[in-house]
């Protein structure tokens, strides 16, 4: 399987991150390389096996749904490039 | 003359109990012997201030008679550990600034046993490499140097391990994902454990493929990764993948007996092409543990050579879904926007500008093996793959083998900007001894045990049933006291 470069410019799309037209060739042959190592998976007979979900067999513990934190309104927003007013402040989103 | 610096955790814990030496003492001989290591690019926050303050409390608690096995020791901290009001960058431009208001459950349990922070440690960005070289920083350089050349230290955690190695601290926390604690350890001739999966809390360390990554210390001796493993592991209620079983006394456990053990060598581990020197040195080891009285056993794990390319299947996918709160939003560094940019434009250039070209590359993999119609074929192919090569593992040890010796490493430490440089899967094949057991859960153990004909350290690894930390660290107390590795890195930097 092999990425080709519109592939690869809807993958960098989807993954948010911009890829300059010029840099796409290139990523596209890297990412075809990795690609062509996976394939080796398809010579595993995997007939009848379950994909691993969990590598330690384990139940997730449940907690009591209660509140356990809360008021930390200036230190959720301590490291935030840019917040105003107690929000986090993003370009405008909606017309 | 040994400096305080020189010594092993266990050493050091001692003659502070003992009173013959202070940890503000032995703490300012690591910082003295870190600020003449900046060519190693081991440091990349140092921390003498909290350091100090640590050191006086800590001798406090010792005075007072109240002084766990960790109380005082100097440790360096890899850059993944989330380190209240002190940067945690996972050695990314994209974290550039980030000091977290919190502590992550690791360093907050070695600090709460009287340990003393350095400083941070080098590592590759979002630990994704085996060279350290892809991390903002710049490289991490191994002690070890034969010639001309400047070796890497491993990685993902060559900071900690040429940290360790240089004698820039006691001992020093890892990460594993693929081989992160291991491969490092061995290239730099020191021990790292990786545990079972769920031994020790993942809270507050910045994820990178969370079904797999683990925490582990580096250090000198076994027994010294004995004594910071117990300090390190239990359960913890911030992360439901932590087991909530019981942390035995892992130091305890050293007896150097393992009599009637029955120990596997995989055959599949013998690849083609592997050099002679290092299977002389795994031919050695199995002969130092015949020695000891263990019974050696040849397994197969027959799915072993689909442990690489499952990994670059499942690990770049958890890392796309994990790396995708990078956004420039809550923390961390946001692209300067141009006029007319809107949301999407300040997600795309924050992306392209904060993550390195390995980093961008795995998230794209990853995205690409989760997308509509190529989710089953790769995503869900690469999990059975997993179920099965976890299935090799249960039935050699239910077959009754206690533990399996393998190399750590195919090679001794190669030169920076000799692998991975055109094609990135060049650098993925340093995992191949190690990425199986991140994929199956299990704890391994990496234990210096000779040197190559070029004079760099060369390394074993042991691999442990699950939860059996104590007995694995025992096997490799057993094979590091016959190897008799005592070699240190010349003093050049």
């Amino acid at each position: 399987m092999s990425i080709d470069i519109e592939t690869a410019r809807r993958v960098a799309k989807l993954a948010r991150i911009r890829v300059a037209p010029e840099d796409l060739p290139e990523l596209a042959g890297q990412l075809s390389g990795i690609l062509t190592f996976m394939e080796q998976l398809n010579e595993v007979d995997v007939t009848g096996i379950e994909p691993m979900t969990s590598v330690t067999p384990q139940r997730l513990k449940r907690r009591e749904d209660v509140v356990t934190d809360g008021n930390i309104q200036a230190q959720v927003l301590k490291n935030a490039p840019d917040a105003r007013e107690g929000f986090f402040a993003v370009p405008k989103v909606v017309e | 003359m040994t400096h305080a610096n020189q010594l092993t955790l266990a050493a050091a814990r001692d003659a502070l109990r003992k009173g013959e030496l202070s940890a503000v003492d032995l703490t300012m001989s690591c910082l003295t012997a870190i600020d003449a290591g900046d060519a190693l690019g081991a440091y990349v926050h140092k921390t003498p201030d909290i350091a100090l303050d640590q050191a006086r409390a800590a001798d406090a608690r010792i005075k007072a008679g109240d002084a766990p096995d960790l109380c005082g020791i100097p440790l360096g901290i890899k850059d993944v550990f989330c380190t209240k009001g002190v940067p945690s960058q996972a050695a990314s431009n994209i974290l550039a600034g980030f000091k977290p208001e919190y502590e992550s459950t690791v360093t907050s349990k070695l600090f709460t046993a009287g340990a003393v922070m350095l400083g941070k440690l080098n590592m590759d960005e979002f630990a994704m490499g085996s060279s350290n070289e892809s991390s903002c920083y710049g490289k991490a350089v191994n002690p070890w140097k034969v010639d001309e050349r400047h070796l890497t230290p491993g990685g993902s955690s060559g900071g900690s391990a040429a940290a360790v190695a240089a004698d820039l601290c006691i001992a020093a926390t890892g990460t594993d994902t693929g081989g992160s604690i291991r491969q490092p350890a061995a290239f730099t001739g020191i021990v790292g454990i990786k545990p079972t999966y769920g031994r020790i809390s993942r809270w507050g360390i910045i994820a990178y493929a969370s079904s797999l990554d683990q925490a582990g210390p580096m250090t000198k001796s076994v027994r010294d990764a004995a004594i910071m493993l117990g300090a390190m592991a239990g359960h913890d209620p911030k992360d439901s993948t932590s087991a909530d079983i019981a942390v035995p006394d892992f130091e305890a456990a050293l007896t150097g007996d393992i009599r009637g053990k029955k120990i596997g060598l995989p055959r599949e581990y013998r690849l083609d092409g592997l050099s002679a020197e290092v299977t002389a040195l795994w031919d050695k080891g199995a002969d130092m543990l015949r020695a000891a009285g263990a019974e050696i056993v040849d397994i197969s794990l027959p799915h072993t050579k689909y442990a690489l390319p499952a990994y670059y299947v499942i690990a770049p996918a958890e890392a796309s879904s994990n790396l995708a709160r990078y956004d420039g939003v809550r923390y961390g560094h946001r692209a300067k926007l141009s006029a007319g940019d809107g949301i999407t434009e300040m997600y795309e250039a924050t992306r392209a500008e904060g993550f390195g070209k390995e980093v961008q590359r795995r998230i794209m993999i990853g995205t690409y093996v989760l997308s509509a119609g190529f989710y089953d074929a790769y995503y869900n192919r690469a999990r059975k793959v997993r179920a099965l090569i976890k299935r090799d593992f249960e039935n050699a040890f239910a077959a009754g083998v206690d533990a399996i010796l393998a190399p750590a490493t195919p090679t001794p430490a190669f030169g920076l900007g000799e692998m991975g440089t055109t094609d990135p899967v060049e650098m993925y094949l340093n995992d191949v001894f190690t990425v199986t057991l991140n994929l199956a859960g299990l704890p391994g153990v990496a234990v210096p045990v000779g040197l190559s004909g070029s004079g760099l350290p060369l390394g074993l690894q042991l691999i442990g049933q699950p939860w059996q930390e104590a007995a694995l660290l025992n096997h490799a107390y057993v094979l590091e006291q016959a190897a008799g590795f005592v070699s240190k890195p010349e003093k050049w930097w």
